[in-house]
């Protein structure tokens, strides 16, 4: 379970915040969609969560997952993963070493991590595609891939940041569909973040309204 | 007669001393790698250096590397440095192709270590009588600070193409100069060559050249070159780009010679212009030939410095230069063309045979070309010259 | 997340930067201040120092000869490169025929252009007898001139590419061809609306390189050694030859001169800076008027035309370099050798090869201790998220502006008297201090510009920083830190006074050769040392290229970035 207890974010140097302090707890497997309009923070607010705030922003109030406060965590030490509206897929890397990076080190056997890896793949429909450059991949495969490259490292949340905004209109209820499903399989906490009604629809948690703080 | 008999003495009981101080010579110079600080500018020189390191690395073990200075002065100031900063051993130069007022300088501070001519076996090949030319460098005794190795001798080449008959004198420079004007200058009075140059046309000149023999006072430098100066006021407007600026040295007026930009080149080396056509950098064409009234001739030294680190490497390089062999192939056109500085009479008939079976060419000066020889003003005089030359035609 | 992150790191980079490079210049400026003023009883004369230089002939003229090559050539070398820019609408194109121009060290260059506009030169050859009429080169001062006319092409052939190339990396981030075309759909001409319009947004990018490329030209050696005038020299070539005289009374006004040298450059930056406000202020007044005051320089149709043949100078200066040293005999007026000959080539014994190698291994060390920095400091600033201080900059770019000369000499004596040898390693490091500046111009903006998500999304993923830095960030950055990497290589095989300061000519590298054979009587071999000078740092932007290409041939997303 992640909870997020009376988040509130300002500016560097401000004290005003971006919006009303914010609470929230995730179950796992549930998606709890964050709507407002655009500049209201909503990334900044992942940002917090997810240990990304950079310096021009100073954020208060505590993150925890499963009952184990981790706000002053760095990123790589939380187990929260993130999804941009790009897949953010490593250049550098094939579409195997880009998951076998989410697996992180952990299975050392050769064998099971080419399986897991194996097994991902195919998950996301793309049996063999191990080899391929992840610029040759078509938008929706590759939402898939960071899809899977962010399951595959066992996160105790993920975080969604307008994930499908990029997309055509024709595969982002696919996509969508996918993640989701994917998400409750795993039972993975989810916060997402959009402006588009129909994403929080399709989640089907409860919705938060960002609104800037009553004067 | 008293000094005759110690000088017996010592060399009854030196002898055998001699021999096992040179054997420890050899056996500390051993290994190590000499630093031999001399101008780069003649790859000549640069190439007979890089052989003078593969002989004496392979019969004494001795590195010999060249630090290629643009100025022998370069290597002077190095020794002062690091003198003043306390460096009294270990020093970064070994050795230094030296002479003239560089030595009187290095051996007035102290820079020098030495004696050590008389160590070396070879020196029995030099005419070591004193006032000899291979142990006076500049009108100043040497005293043992320093070897020869090679002679060289002022002398004009042209280029037989274009120049019929060649000025003999001073004065038919002059004339020739104002009835060509631009195509005849000297190297910068600073360099050594420049200011050669002028030291002799001030020996042609000089209304008492004897005076010129001691050192320069006020007055004798006054009265000695005044007619120098009138000279070349009239010479400098006919000079190439009418004497407002000169090639730093005599390498770049070679290569204005063989550009066509000048007629004229000189060099402190009788067989040099013969050696640059063998290298193809002066045209087939070119002859030399010395001032009639005779012209400057003096030797060229190895000195090594006092706080040298490869002093023992320094002395073996040093006596090798001096092997007749060393002598005889220096002498060959095809290598370097440098007469050599030893006494022939002191050497051997198959000693001298290889002397006798060099190279000729027609770029080669016969004696009668070269005219006589004559000795070097006091080194305070060329540095004068080269002072009151920057104050009067520096702007 | 906290402000500590990578403070550690920061730390000890700044150290090292602060001590390794920053210290040394300042101990040596201070030794050159000791000597200057008569305070270092060892090499300090007792004629007054100022007293000792006024006296020297043609100070005066030396003084006034660094003042004019140097801004001349600053100014011509900035219009021409605006021109040329213009000329070519910003297309980064043009940048190939840059290269060469821009990796070939100064003194091969100059090596170069002094035969190519030489009385008897490439070009006065190609047109002899038959155009010119001349059977023998004309007597005309055109290298060595006292207006230092050949000096003042010289520098800007070589610094023209340089700001052309940073104004068209620029120009990649202004809205160019909107800004153009505001201005022509106002009715005015092409060339008005670039001078008027991009160049005011284009200036700020330009300012520190300006300053660079005046205080280059204010104190340049082996340039002005090569082609400037010689009887005075400038007062940089002037200094050059009193520190290495044998006469220990020119130290002490050389220190002087070297110090007010140093002044000098101070002074012309800051006149420099006031002339921008006063331009800037006068062409907003321009502006308010209204835009019909608005017209391009006049004589300006020709400039891009001469910025064109500049380069194309440049470029033949280089290939007579590699012509020389296959030439046997190459006498006036023949346009091509009369024999050619690949004697000097083959003769491996006579040095070349050694000299070659330790050019290269110099090089090599320095970049690769400059990169190590660079990419510390970076990380540094990546960790902690913040953008660099002011002061941090100055820190960074201060061997960049501050005159060679200035230190160099009073280091070499605080070496000496450290009882510290020299050898190559010293000369690696004096190289890195001037190596460290450009590989970080180079490389801040590539580092700065990678997806901060992408790292974001690593860590997300469990990775930590050091394993963001090298699984992610390097590989990703393998183009760039190449480029860098190339430039710090090229910056190191210019290097001349640090070698011949520090490596106390002990340390022979293709540089010192070259210059010290420029005043030889060989063109061949020059020739030939000067194209390896100038082979070596184009192999390596060769190579810089090349290698992404190869090693990430299957990687698209990488090679838009090279």
């Amino acid at each position: 379970m992640l909870s997020v207890k009376q988040v509130c974010i300002c500016p560097a140097g401000r004290t005003e915040p971006l919006f009303a302090p914010l609470s929230c707890d995730v179950a796992a497997g549930e998606v709890v969609t964050i709507m407002g309009p655009s500049g209201i923070g909503k990334s900044t607010l992942l940002d917090f969560i997810g240990g990304h705030l950079g310096r021009d922003f100073v954020g208060l109030g505590t993150v925890s997952l499963d009952g184990c406060d981790v706000t002053h965590r760095p990123a790589e030490a939380r187990g929260i993963g993130v999804l941009f509206q790009d897949a953010l897929l490593f250049p550098h890397l094939s579409v195997g070493q880009n998951l076998a990076f989410g697996l992180g080190p952990a299975p050392r056997d050769r064998a099971a991590r080419r399986q897991a890896i194996e097994e991902a793949l195919e998950t996301a429909g793309l049996s063999g595609f191990a080899d391929r450059d992840p610029a040759t991949l078509s938008g929706g495969q590759r939402a898939r891939v960071a899809l899977m490259r962010a399951l595959l490292a066992r996160p105790k949340a993920l975080l969604l940041d307008e994930p499908f905004s990029r997309l055509d209109e024709a595969l982002r209820g696919d996509i969508r569909d996918f993640v989701f499903d994917h998400i409750r399989r795993q039972g993975v906490p989810t916060l997402l973040a959009t402006h588009d009604a129909a994403d929080a629809e399709a989640a089907g948690g409860p919705v938060l309204r960002l609104a800037p703080e009553a004067p | 007669m008293r000094l005759t008999l110690t000088a017996t003495l010592l060399a009854l009981i030196g002898a055998p001393l001699w021999a096992d101080s040179w054997d420890e010579t050899l056996a500390a110079a051993k290994g190590q790698t000499v630093y031999w600080n001399a101008w780069g500018g003649d790859s000549r020189t640069n190439d007979f250096i890089a052989w003078v390191d593969g002989q004496v690395s392979a019969k004494y073990g001795v590195h010999v590397e060249q630090v290629k200075l643009s100025d022998t002065a370069e290597a002077v100031t190095r020794v002062l440095a690091e003198k003043s900063a306390g460096q009294t051993e270990g020093g970064s130069v070994d050795l230094i192709w030296i002479n003239g007022a560089n030595f009187l300088s290095m051996k007035e501070q102290g820079l020098l270590h030495g004696p050590f001519l008389e160590n070396l076996p070879n020196a029995a090949f030099l005419d070591l009588t004193p006032g000899s030319a291979a142990v006076t460098d500049f009108t100043i005794p040497t005293e043992g600070y320093e070897s020869p190795w090679r002679l060289a001798k002022f002398v004009y080449t042209y280029d037989s193409a274009r120049v019929a008959e060649p000025p003999r004198s001073a004065a038919a420079l002059l004339d020739w100069a104002s009835a060509n004007p631009g195509r005849f200058t000297h190297p910068a009075v600073q360099n050594f060559m420049g200011a050669t140059f002028l030291k002799q046309a001030l020996i042609e000149l000089a209304p008492d050249a004897s005076v010129l023999q001691a050192e320069a006072t006020e007055d004798s430098f006054a009265a000695a070159t005044a007619p120098l100066w009138a000279w070349y006021d009239a010479l400098r407007p006919n000079l190439w780009r009418a004497g407002e600026t000169f090639p730093e040295n005599e390498s770049v007026l070679n290569q204005m010679l063989n550009d066509g930009e000048v007629d004229f080149t000189m060099a402190f080396d009788p067989a040099a212009a013969a050696a640059a056509v063998e290298k193809g950098l002066l045209p087939d064409t070119v002859r030399t030939y010395g001032p009639e009234a005779g012209s400057i001739g003096n030797i060229s030294f190895v000195a090594i410095p006092f706080n040298a680190a490869h002093r023992e490497g320094a002395e073996v390089v040093a006596n090798f230069l001096l092997d007749p062999a060393t002598q005889a192939r220096a002498q060959d056109i095809g290598i370097l063309g440098s007469y050599t500085v030893l006494d022939m009479t002191k050497l051997d008939e198959t000693q001298r045979a290889a002397f006798a079976d060099l190279p000729a060419s027609a770029a080669l000066p016969t004696e009668a070309d070269l005219g006589p020889t004559l000795v070097e003003p006091h080194p305070s005089w060329m540095v004068r010259i080269a002072e009151e030359w920057a104050k009067r035609y520096t702007k | 997340m906290t402000g500590h992150e990578g403070w550690w790191l920061r730390l000890s980079v700044l150290a090292a930067v602060t001590l390794g490079f920053v210290a040394p210049i300042l101990a040596g400026l201070a030794q050159t201040a000791r000597v200057a003023f008569g305070l270092d009883a060892g090499l300090s004369s007792d004629v007054a120092p100022l007293a000792a230089l006024a006296a020297l002939p043609g100070v005066g003229t030396s003084i006034a000869l660094t003042l004019w090559t140097g801004l001349a050539s600053t100014v011509l070398s900035f219009f021409l490169a605006f021109e040329l820019v213009m000329w070519t609408g910003g297309a980064r194109r043009a940048t190939s025929w840059l290269a060469p121009l821009l990796a070939a060290p100064h003194a091969a260059l100059a090596i170069g252009f002094a035969f190519l506009i030489a009385p008897s030169g490439w070009i006065a050859r190609a047109l002899s007898p038959w155009a010119t009429g001349w059977s023998l080169p004309p007597d005309i001062a055109t290298v060595h001139d006292a207006w230092g006319i050949a000096l003042i092409l010289g520098l800007t052939v070589k610094e023209l590419p340089f700001l052309a190339l940073v104004m068209l990396a620029s120009l990649g981030q202004l809205p160019v061809a909107r800004l153009v075309a505001t201005g022509r759909a106002l009715g005015h001409g092409r060339r008005a609306s670039w001078y008027w319009l991009v160049l005011p947004a284009l200036y700020p990018a330009l300012r520190l390189p300006l300053y660079a490329v005046l205080s280059f030209s204010l104190s340049v050696v082996d340039m002005a050694i090569i082609l400037g005038p010689s009887n005075p020299p400038t007062l940089a070539v002037a200094m050059t030859r009193w520190f290495q005289s044998a006469d220990l009374g020119l130290f002490a006004p050389a220190a002087f001169a070297a110090l007010l040298l140093g002044l000098l450059v101070a002074l012309t930056i800051f006149g420099w800076h006031l002339g921008e406000r006063l331009v800037a202020a006068h062409a907003r007044r321009r502006l308010a008027r209204g835009w019909r005051a608005l017209r391009a320089p006049r004589l300006g149709a020709a400039m891009p035309g001469v910025a064109g043949g500049l380069v194309a100078a440049g470029l033949l200066a280089l290939l007579s370099l590699i012509v020389w040293s296959l030439a046997w005999r190459w006498s006036f007026p023949h346009a091509v050798p009369e024999r050619w000959s690949l004697a000097l080539w083959r003769d491996t014994g006579s040095g070349w090869v050694h000299v070659l190698a330790e050019t290269a291994q110099i090089g090599a060390g320095a970049t690769l201790l400059s990169l190590v920095l660079a990419a510390l400091w970076l990380e540094g600033e990546t960790r902690g998220r913040f953008r660099r201080a002011r002061w941090a900059t100055a820190l960074i770019y201060l061997p960049l502006l501050m005159p060679q000369l200035a230190f160099l000499f009073g280091l070499n004596v605080v070496f000496l008297k450290a009882g510290l040898g020299v050898d190559w390693t010293a000369v690696l490091w004096a190289h890195a201090i001037f190596v460290f500046p450009y590989v970080m111009l180079t490389l801040t903006e590539a580092w700065h510009a990678l997806d901060p998500r992408l790292f974001q999304t690593a860590a997300s993923l469990g990775a930590g920083p050091w394993r963001r830095l090298l699984t992610i960030r390097l590989p990703c950055l393998l183009g760039p830190i190449l480029t860098a990497a190339a430039i710090g290589f090229a910056v190191s095989v210019a290097q001349y006074l640090p070698t011949l300061f520090i490596g106390g000519g002990r340390v022979t590298t293709l540089t010192t050769e070259a210059v010290t054979l420029s005043s030889g009587g060989d063109r061949r071999v020059a020739g030939m040392y000067a194209s390896l000078q100038a082979l070596m740092p184009l192999a390596a932007y060769g190579l810089a290229l090349a290698l992404p290409v190869l090693l990430w041939k299957n990687r698209k997303g990488l090679l838009g970035q090279g």
